[in-house]
């Protein structure tokens, strides 16, 4: 569009009231200026814009790494080993076995996103379908889904995560299984009871008079209210996963050496923190920006996605 | 000598689009009498009511040249003293007795409560009050209710509870805010009984809040009628239905009515004129 | 014989202690192109009726036929396509995240039409709306416009029956006149018959020609509109609402 380049005034405002308009002129309008009516309420917020700016620098990182990233993170050098900050070369230092930190970070995001990513897929998707379908159907299907849902509730994410190290190798990808495993209990919770509370609404009464069954009030008229939170939900646990994937690598369970997942680095540099703290300090930090912008970025979803309604 | 002038009162609030003005220049002045403030959703009326009570916080702003009570200008009170006007000078009671009644504290807790902020009495004292404010109210067990939670009352006894919490510390100004909208139809005449008697026992104020022209006209001495946060027009209850102005009467005639049957109701043509026109003061 | 025909109803809720009655021993019998209605106040059972016309409470006795169909435990297609109904509240009867074309487009193609996009036309234009609010969210419309929305819904399948349920008390007085209007134009037009639950006694007047008066679950009266007019209540509970319903009456202070 030519707007991409620097737009006639009178153009820009023909879209922005396109944008803006109060009577839409076919579903795909309509879509579309709903979700620019909620981005303008999100852009409002200021630590939420925050969050939403170090998510996409951090994700063009992962996907420029080998451009950006000074080093090889798997290159040795023994004799630059724990090389401080600011030394020739290396902007935040080497380990303990000369790699530099920098490189190292910037692959690391990758894996990070990659758990995140997987995760977040897996884990409130899985819920969602429990959920949903344990508030709709009730009765035995109910109870048996939510026990089922309490089973897997109460395993400890470190125990499982061992059980399936010992079954089927260490790895990112077991890693990941393990933590969607025990991730998607309380999406299940969540869906459910909103499901709970939709049910008994008007507006479900009145498509189940259309004849509409449970798969169809399930799919289309259910799910898209149970999502939104769903969402929400999601950013804010963002951080708890990837803490738990820094965790299980710390204990060797995720990624194995000499991956640069930020835990297994944080690991690595427990032995020298007293003397040289950056080695396991750096990828700390970044595990902290990243959650925090989650956080941050999960609240101003929330405000948007599920505003209190003043009739 | 009026009990209350409100002049000029304006209330907005700041949107995305711009600001909007809930209440636009309202003026008029309370005797001891039963003023009715009339109006569809929207036209600003429970704004009204609140603003007099100081009740609107950020980011919404009211400005007015003045609302005096007592030769008090309550506009230039700060809120610890506006505290004190709340209650022992001027009461509201509102729609539902559901949400503005404390779930957690028992009825006679609550009333309790009410007179022991405005007056000074031993524990005793307070009770013996609270009782008898009950029995005005003509609940028939009042030890009962004293130590009843609110979710045990039906909505016409929530009602009446509200009334006599609100009425218990004296105030000579009653703001009642759709007192009656969430109740049955032969509960509502009761309440409204007892507001009644006790509004002329104590030769108080009243102001009755409400989008029910018909129950305005009868309850009330004196209607204002708001349309887009103006009053468009002032008359005597009585007078009612020789309203002059274009939307009062668009209001009458579109009521359906048990008495006067008809095959289709007139629908009421809104003027944007009526908008932009200026608020009549009902200051006598 | 199409119309409603209603013997001996008994609706409850839960059992034993529990036991709730909303409706006992109803009997009621509305004709077609009729329009009925019941009064009550709160807990009458009035709106419970509707639902359990609609198939929407568990636990039922007595009998109840509607178009010429028996109805039992669960509705069949044929009565989704007969019997249709009107919510009270404006603002919880459509989905949030519909608009108008898919709560329509839903409806039209659950029911087996094809031509959705004429019928579409043809039904905004039937309540009133015009096409611009084809495409409009829920929350972009005003009540008045949702229970518009709503009408076109239930009108949609083309039914001979329309059950609604105090569709205009959540309403500014200005706009129950122009949807009272639109139900009286509706039925003129296509031969409706309504069954309508109001507690407002006007409302009813307006619309309806006959009506029951309930009471905590019982029909205590079934009254023509004239009688209803006259003030010729025959049941003491009837008289006690309609007097009511009259408006307050000032009385000077006796103590």
């Amino acid at each position: 569009m030519s707007w991409m380049h620097s737009p006639e005034p009178r153009r820009l405002s023909r879209l922005h009231d396109w944008l803006r308009t109060e009577a839409p002129t076919s579903r795909r309008h309509a879509r579309i200026a709903s979700l620019y009516h909620g981005w303008l309420s999100f852009r409002s917020n200021s630590l939420a814009m925050f969050g939403l700016a170090i998510l996409i620098i951090m994700g063009l990182i992962a996907i420029f790494a080998p451009v950006l990233a000074p080093h090889d993170p798997f290159i040795q050098e023994l004799g630059n080993r724990l090389q401080p900050l600011g030394a020739e070369g290396h902007l935040l230092g080497t380990d303990s076995l000369g790699r530099d930190i920098l490189s190292r970070l910037i692959y690391g995001s990758r894996i990070t996103l990659y758990i995140v990513i997987l995760v977040a897929l897996i884990a409130p998707v899985v819920g969602l379908f429990m959920g949903t379908v344990a508030g709709y159907a009730g009765g035995w299907t109910d109870t048996i889904l939510m026990r089922i849902t309490d089973i897997f509730l109460a395993f400890p994410r470190l125990v499982l995560a061992l059980a399936f190290v010992a079954a089927l190798g260490a790895g990112i990808e077991n890693a990941v299984i393990a933590i969607s495993l025990t991730a998607w209990p309380p999406y299940a919770r969540i869906a459910r009871a909103e499901t709970l509370s939709i049910r008994r609404s008007d507006y479900i009464s009145a498509v189940k008079l259309q004849g509409a069954g449970p798969l169809r009030i399930i799919t289309r008229h259910i799910w898209p209210l149970c999502i939104s939170s769903l969402i929400v939900r999601v950013t804010l646990d963002m951080a708890g996963i990837i803490l738990a994937a820094a965790g299980l690598g710390f204990l060797g369970l995720g990624a194995q050496p000499p991956s640069p997942e930020w835990g297994a680095m944080i690991s690595e540099g427990r032995k020298f923190i007293l003397d040289h703290w950056w080695v396991a300090t750096i990828p700390g930090l970044a595990i902290f920006m990243v959650s925090l912008a989650f956080n941050l970025l999960g609240d101003g979803l929330r405000d948007v996605l599920d505003p209190k309604d003043d009739t | 000598m009026s009990l209350l002038t409100v002049d000029n009162l304006w209330v907005k609030f700041p949107t995305r689009n711009g600001i909007f003005d809930a209440v636009r220049g309202v003026s008029f002045s309370l005797d001891r009498e039963r003023l009715g403030i009339v109006g569809e959703s929207g036209s600003g009326k429970s704004m009204t009511g609140r603003a007099i009570l100081r009740l609107i916080r950020k980011p919404g702003e009211v400005t007015a040249n003045h609302i005096m009570l007592d030769g008090k200008d309550l506009m230039q009170l700060k809120e610890r003293e506006m505290r004190k006007i709340r209650g022992q000078h001027i009461s509201m009671v509102m729609q539902d007795p559901k949400f503005s009644l404390n779930p957690v504290m028992t009825v006679g807790a609550q009333i309790m409560e009410a007179y022991s902020l405005h007056a000074k009495a031993t524990a005793l004292e307070t009770k013996q009050k609270t009782l008898e404010m009950l029995e005005a109210v003509s609940i028939r067990d009042p030890e009962r209710v004293f130590r009843a939670y609110p979710h045990e009352m039906s909505g016409g006894m929530g009602q009446r509870i509200m009334i006599a919490m609100m009425l218990i510390p004296n105030p000579k100004i009653l703001i009642a805010d759709e007192p009656t909208s969430a109740l049955d139809v032969s509960v509502q005449t009761q309440v409204l009984g007892i507001i009644d008697k006790l509004v002329q026992q104590r030769g108080m104020g009243l102001i009755f809040i409400s989008h029910d022209l018909n129950l305005v006209s009868a309850f009330c001495d004196r209607v204002l009628i708001m349309y887009a946060g103006r009053i468009v027009e002032i008359c005597d209850a009585d007078k009612l239905h020789e309203a002059q102005h274009p939307y009062t009467q668009g209001l009458l005639k579109s009521l359906p009515r048990l008495d006067a049957p008809a095959r289709r109701l007139e629908v009421l043509k809104r003027d944007p004129a009526w908008r932009d026109a200026e608020s009549v003061s009902g200051i006598k | 014989m199409t119309g409603i025909n209603i013997d001996k109803l008994n609706v409850w809720f839960g059992d034993g202690i529990d036991r709730v009655d909303a409706v006992r021993e109803a009997t009621v019998k509305v004709s077609k192109g009729e329009s009925f209605g019941l009064v009550g106040e709160s807990g009458s059972g009035k709106s419970t009726i509707l639902r359990a016309l609609t198939g929407l409470v568990p636990t039922w006795s007595g009998s109840m036929e509607a178009a010429g169909e028996t109805l039992g435990k669960k509705r069949s297609r044929h009565f989704y396509k007969k019997v249709q109904m009107v919510f009270q509240d404006p603002y919880a009867s459509l989905h949030p995240r519909h608009p108008v074309d898919q709560v329509l487009s839903e409806t039209l193609r659950l029911h087996g039409f094809t031509n959705i996009d004429a019928r579409i036309s043809k039904l905004l234009d039937e309540v009133g709306l015009g096409q611009s609010f084809r495409f409009r969210y829920p929350h972009q419309l005003s009540g008045g416009q949702r229970q518009r929305v709503a009408i076109a819904r239930a009108l949609a399948p083309q039914p001979e029956i329309l059950l609604l349920d105090e569709p205009t008390s959540a309403l500014d007085v200005s706009v129950q006149a122009e949807i009272l209007n639109l139900l009286t134009d509706l039925q003129t037009e296509h031969g409706l018959t309504y069954l309508m639950v109001s507690h407002d006694l006007a409302v009813v007047g307006h619309i309806c020609s006959r009506i029951a008066v309930m009471q905590q679950g019982r029909i205590v009266e079934i009254m023509s509109i004239e009688e209803m007019r006259a003030l010729q209540p025959k049941h003491p509970y009837s008289k006690h609402l309609l007097e009511a319903s009259l408006g307050y009456k000032r009385q000077p202070v006796s103590d």
